[in-house]
């Protein structure tokens, strides 16, 4: 991290595409941000607390709860039988999502009761009263079993399909058949999940809960308690992190939460202890990737035939969506003329995988990847030569897998600018001369890009809506459908809002997503959350304007076209109107200063069941370069450079944008290298916690961490002010970082053999991929 | 034992605490955050891993107020006596201007989700304290202990070397009223031991070693706490009472540093922070390790004593001290006896420690000249990592070359730390060379029969500790080669 620019950054900003602070900043460094664990409790607020199975799967022979009820401070229990509407909370409606266990279990941690205390401790130590007794049924744990077992789907699978890929591959000179397995990924939100649910008259419940969406928490609450979604509100200023953990997976904490006030007719807490979180929640999918590969002697690719199968967990939950998203990537940035690829949403006895950053994408990605390194290292080639012969073309070889034309295809330009600021060409010679200099210490580089499809594939969530009132005062109130959870949304509508009445930011009030205020929302997922929010909040300020704006020429007596915004009011011919003066009049002249703003994704289609279609309305590109050392004699290693270029279009707001490139980055890298999640052969997931889970820390940076972004971007479709998604497509550029590991793995065997190192490449990975070389040149 | 008293007095930002009802286990952050109703700090793990609930806590020691970073979440209340805490609600006012290390933070984007905020926030202030222009390395250490999710630290490493930029930390309010709380504090204290509570939520913090052994001998079944790193999460993740439960992380007569000629002592009671500068002049092989043990946090509250009492097989400081020959004395009562280390650790879960007794000092034996000694810790992440295997190597090869003696212990690869005598023995008489390594390698299977588990798998800790015996034949013959995060 040389090269440190320490003087303060200029952090003023505020208008349209400036660096601006993050709105919460302030209270966040000074420890006033509220989360919802930290609002001020109702009087008599019970705490609930969850008993979990510990079974992987087996029926549940009794339960016996009596000694729950009668601990101290305990004010009573819920189970299946308390649930008065469905007992589900599969938020894809596929009825496989019980709240509550009723006579089986399936995965080791499931929710079988609830406890209500007068304190979260005395809930806690009675919820390990219990005292249950199981039949156990066989689990199947990962991949390899569910396959072996018979492959069980917890939904849909999907093929895409383009070309003759039989013939594509019979016909190549060159094949490569491998295998390759991604790990999961725990969210680890610093926040864990939480729900507060306050009873309100007749059948109406309040909430304030951790949630990426609202929405859905509501129709759950509703359906759990069997009532309208119009009894539920729920309310949501912000999330200590989401990363997708909190897409689904706030469900049932919220349904239990409401249960319990509804039942007890008294305010409920519900909030799991880390460990618990752990268990309760759902994962990155975890991938087994086989392909075929046919390929000339230039490394161009041919036809690619590949198994994407994961492992879903016990429900479907959003696994259909995750690996068709994977599906979507698995050409990356590359042109393939013939290409068959299937998804495997495997059934197994875990957690039930959910949505995380990149929600499939990146293990696409890594697939893609996979094959092209393979190919490079059969030809002996560098991989980044692969990469270049196989890139997307701009005006041929531009169709994907799903048949959607590449139209926005920057991928050359982004990768050249990269290959000249990171100097490649002349450090990949650096490391293959230190690598002939040295026997314990060996490093790698490599320039991996990345293309990431922008929009959700299920075509009906690229809505949004917004509610913006002007006050008397000329102050602003925000309220968008979007949430936020750390990654500058708000910031960045309320920097939209305040560009489009042309005042400062400060007019702007930035609040909690509320389910009363927007309805019927999308989840803040799939990057999409600036898209969709800022241009339903625009569209709101647009329709004050006009009327603000008539009304000017009306008042005023002069034509509309007489009227002009400037920054801090109106011109209306000669006389110059404070925004505050014009709020001011149009009350008194009883004109409208409040509306509902709307966006519906333009040009966006998809048809599933052909596997054809529009799916994406515009593609977000990058590519970093990572360096590496490791030691062959542990495993162990350094990440000691990484170069990140990132195109985020016309950036709305650069700081904030930057800090979603570097942490999507760094969240990347730890998911690749050092985040394993390990289960036992009995099915308890054993990295339970940071203590045995390794998310990265300040020293797993790259010493040198040199990101940008694309500034001479612009999105070619009107996407808000012609900006780009910028929340997953990050994560993916990690994958350099497993191909410098796995190059500096390679050099121990002079590179002839390509090392095919296993997700996360953790030191132990490393040092047995050192071993496999070894052996290689021992033969 | 002095009459007792039944208050337990600490000083709360500015507020004095006075306490005569508490729960043995209360911790400090349920306390701060349920009973003072201060929730800036934040729990995101509940066992001392994340440090989103980092405070500063003020300690006199020697007359000297120090105050170092703690994780609320596992620190008990009853470990507060006397003591200076400061949260972050002590750094800014509410309508005033922010802190400088807070300002900095704002500027430099250092917050996203800012739920990790506050407790980076009182690192980087615990830092800047004692280090106001730090190095890139030394953020990186100081932030060990404080896990965020979203910004990949780089904004908070740049916030850390710009902080000195916003402020003079003279004008700390912290530093500036030191006089004043030193007086504070001592009026605290009136040389009793506190004892509040009875049977399995009775809390005693004995006024002395004297105290303590007394009470100790007259409650075998009680809990000696002194750092809390590892008793602490008996209580939040297991939900164990562990009353009556007896604190001596306080206690000046376990806090010595005892440099003779031939050996360093250090009470038990001394923290890995406080022992550092006496461990690292004696044993400079050990600086890495010890700046790796846990994270900034643990390292201040954390004791050596209870390392090894403890009898974890992947605790940190046994492998080395058994190499190095160490022992420590043990007391009950009146009554004291030493044991060799190595011979301490008996099975899993069980040391040679009688009820009632506990460890009074560790005593490791300076390097004699002429021999080479090296520790080597492995884990799946370099810092804040519980070992996958830890070796300890020390050797001292004759004129001839040949190895006239060679101590060498292990931990993570037993149910114990553990000597390996088959490979000591292997090596003993041979000469120093790789040839003699490799031949020694077949004897690693004699000494141990490692797990599998979540950390690492059987098969990589036995290639892995064989390495580390390779990497040590090749560093002390001069053919060194180790990662090192030190910008070349």
């Amino acid at each position: 991290m040389n090269k440190l620019d320490i003087v303060a950054p200029s952090t003023k900003g505020g208008r349209l595409h400036e660096a601006t602070p993050h709105d919460s900043a302030i209270k966040q460094v000074a420890g006033r941000a509220e989360y919802v664990d930290d609002l001020t409790e109702p009087e008599g607020t019970l705490h609930a607390y969850l008993g979990l199975s510990t079974r992987a799967h087996a029926e549940i022979a009794s339960l016996d709860l009596e000694a729950v009820r009668q601990a101290p401070g305990v004010v009573g229990v819920l189970t299946t039988e308390d649930v008065p509407g469905e007992n589900d909370v599969s938020s894809v409606h596929k009825h496989d999502e019980p709240v509550f266990a009723e006579t089986e279990v399936r995965y080791w941690g499931q929710p079988i009761f609830c406890v209500l205390g007068e304190t979260r401790d005395a809930a806690r130590r009675a919820a390990k009263l219990a005292r249950i007794e199981y039949r156990d049924r066989p689990a199947v744990i990962s991949v390899e079993q569910s396959l072996k077992a018979g492959g069980a789907l917890v939904t849909e699978p999907m093929t895409l399909e383009r070309g003759d890929v039989d013939a594509g591959l019979a016909q190549s000179k060159h094949r490569a058949k491998g295998k390759v397995t991604i790990g999961g990924q725990e969210h680890f939100y610093l926040e864990s999940q939480v729900a507060l649910a306050i009873p309100g008259e007749d059948d109406e419940v309040y909430l304030h809960v951790s949630t990426q969406h609202p929405t859905e928490i509501q129709v759950m609450v509703a359906q759990v308690l069997g009532i309208p979604h119009a009894a539920v509100t729920v309310n949501m200023r912000r999330m200590g992190g989401g990363f997708g953990g909190k897409e689904t997976q706030g469900n049932i904490f919220a349904a239990i939460a409401a249960l319990g006030a509804k039942t007890f007719h008294r305010a409920v807490k519900l909030r799991p202890d880390r460990d618990d979180d752990f268990q309760i929640t759902g994962k990155r999918h975890d991938f087994v990737v086989d392909y075929d590969v046919g390929y000339d002697d230039d490394g161009r690719i041919q036809a690619v035939q590949a198994t994407y199968a994961a492992r879903s967990g016990f429900s479907a939950d959003l696994s259909g969506p995750v690996t068709d998203r994977a599906l979507f990537h698995c050409d990356n940035a590359y042109w393939y003329p013939a290409v068959k690829v299937n998804s495997l949403p495997l059934f197994t006895n875990t957690v039930s995988n959910t949505a995380f950053r990149g929600f499939g994408g990146p293990q696409g990605i890594i697939g893609c990847e996979r094959w092209i390194e393979h190919i490079a290292y059969a030809l002996r080639k560098d991989p980044l030569e692969v990469r270049k012969a196989n890139f997307y073309g701009t005006d041929s070889n531009n169709i994907t897998p799903y048949h959607q034309t590449v139209e926005d295809n920057i991928i050359h330009r982004i990768v050249d600018d990269l290959e000249r600021s990171s100097d490649y060409q002349a450090r990949r010679q650096a490391v293959l001369a230190f690598n002939r200099e040295h026997t314990v210490l060996r490093k790698g580089i490599a320039l991996t890009p990345v293309k990431f499809g922008i929009s959700f594939t299920a075509t009906w969530h690229n809505q949004a809506g917004a509610l913006v009132h002007v006050y008397r005062d000329g102050s602003i109130h925000l309220s968008h459908g979007g949430t936020e959870m750390g990654q500058g949304l708000h910031i960045k509508v309320a920097q939209v809002v305040a560009e489009a009445f042309g005042v400062p930011l400060d007019h702007v009030k930035i609040n909690a997503t509320n389910t009363g205020k927007v309805p019927n929302t999308s989840a803040t997922a799939a990057s999409s959350g600036t898209d969709l929010n800022g241009m339903a909040a625009l569209d709101a300020a647009e329709q004050i304007k006009a009327r603000m704006h008539a009304h000017a020429a009306r008042i005023y007596e002069v034509e509309p076209g007489e009227v002009a915004w400037e920054f801090g009011g109106i011109r209306a011919g000669q006389q110059f109107v404070p925004f505050m003066q014009l709020a001011e009049s149009c009350w008194m002249n009883r004109v409208q200063l409040s509306a509902a703003g709307f966006y519906a994704t333009p040009k966006i289609h998809w048809d599933r069941a052909s596997g054809r279609g529009h799916p994406f309305y515009y593609f977000a590109y990058g590519a970093a370069c990572a360096e590496v050392t490791i030691d062959t004699l542990t495993g162990e290693y350094q990440f000691d450079r990484a170069d990140v270029l990132e195109d985020v279009g016309h950036s709305l707001n650069p700081a904030i944008d930057l800090g979603q490139v570097e942490g999507g980055y760094i969240q990347g890298v730890g998911w690749l290298t050092t985040e394993e999640l390990w289960w036992d052969d009995k099915g308890q997931l054993r990295t339970h916690a940071p203590s045995t889970y390794k998310i990265p820390v300040a020293s797993d940076v790259p010493r040198e961490f040199n990101a940008r972004l694309a500034d001479w971007s612009v999105n070619k479709e009107p996407a808000i002010g012609r900006s780009k998604a910028v929340g997953e497509p990050p994560l993916c550029l990690a994958m350099s970082v497993v191909e410098a590991l796995s190059m500096a793995v390679a050099s121990v065997a002079d590179y002839k053999v390509h090392p095919n190192l296993d997700m996360p490449v953790t030191p132990e990975r490393v040092l047995m991929g050192v071993e496999r070389m070894k052996r290689e040149i021992a033969r | 034992m002095s009459g007792a008293t039944n208050m337990l007095r600490f000083i709360l930002n500015d507020e004095e605490i006075a306490i005569s009802e508490i729960r043995a286990t209360e911790t400090l952050l349920d306390y701060l955050r349920l009973t003072r109703r201060l929730r800036g700090s934040k729990e995101g793990c509940a066992e001392g891993d994340c440090g989103a609930c980092t405070v500063l806590v003020g300690r006199l020691r020697g007359g000297e107020l120090s105050y170092e970073t703690v994780n609320a979440c596992i620190c008990f209340v009853g470990m507060l006596h006397g003591t200076h805490v400061v949260t972050i609600e002590h750094l800014s006012p509410a309508s005033g201007p922010l802190h400088p290390v807070q300002q900095a933070m704002v500027d430099f984007h250092g917050s996203q989700c800012g739920f990790c905020t506050p407790g980076i926030v009182m690192s980087l202030y615990g830092l800047w304290m004692q280090t106001p222009r730090p190095s890139v390395p030394e953020i990186e250490v100081a932030l060990q202990g404080n896990l965020c999710r979203c910004t990949g630290y780089q904004p908070i490493v740049k916030a850390g070397l710009a902080m000195s930029q916003y402020g003079a930390v003279e004008a700390d309010p912290l530093l500036l009223h030191r006089t004043q709380m030193v007086a504070r504090l001592e009026a605290l204290r009136d040389g009793r031991t506190v004892d509040i509570g009875e049977g399995r939520n009775r809390l005693i913090v004995p006024a002395s070693v004297d105290d303590l052994a007394e009470i100790y001998a007259a409650n075998p079944g009680g809990t000696l706490v002194s750092g809390a790193t590892d008793v602490g999460l008996w209580v939040t993740k297991f939900m164990r009472d562990i009353g009556p439960m007896i604190y001596i992380g306080h206690l000046p007569e376990l806090q010595t540093i005892t440099e003779t000629e031939g050996a360093l002592t250090l009470g038990a009671g001394i923290t890995y922070t406080q022992a550092r500068v006496a461990v690292v002049k004696h044993f400079p092989q050990l600086a890495e390790l010890w700046d790796r043990i846990g994270g900034g946090q643990v390292r201040n509250a954390g004791t050596v004593g209870a390392n090894i009492a403890n009898g974890s097989p992947i605790g940190d400081t046994p492998p080395p001290f058994i190499a190095l020959g160490a022992h420590i004395t043990l007391r009950r009562g009146n009554e004291r006896r030493e044991v060799k280390l190595k011979d301490f650790f008996i099975a899993y879960g069980k040391q040679d420690r009688q009820p009632g007794e506990f460890v009074e000092s560790v005593t490791i034996p300076y390097l004699p000249a002429g021999e080479k000694f090296a520790c080597y810790k492995v884990s799946k992440r370099k810092d804040e990592d519980i070992s996958a295997l830890c070796g300890a190597f020390r050797i001292f090869v004759n004129d001839d070359g040949v190895v006239g003696m060679v101590r060498i212990a292990f931990g993570g690869m037993a149910a114990t730390p553990k000597r390996a005598k088959a490979v000591e023995e292997a090596l003993l008489g041979k000469p120093w060379t790789a040839a003699t390594v490799e031949a020694a390698l077949p004897a690693f299977a004699a000494d141990f029969q490692p797990l599998t588990d979540m950390r690492a798998s059987k098969e990589y800790r036995m290639l892995a500790a064989q390495n580390l015996l390779r990497r040590f034949q090749l560093e002390t013959t001069g053919a060194a080669e180790r990662l090192s995060r030190a910008v070349a």
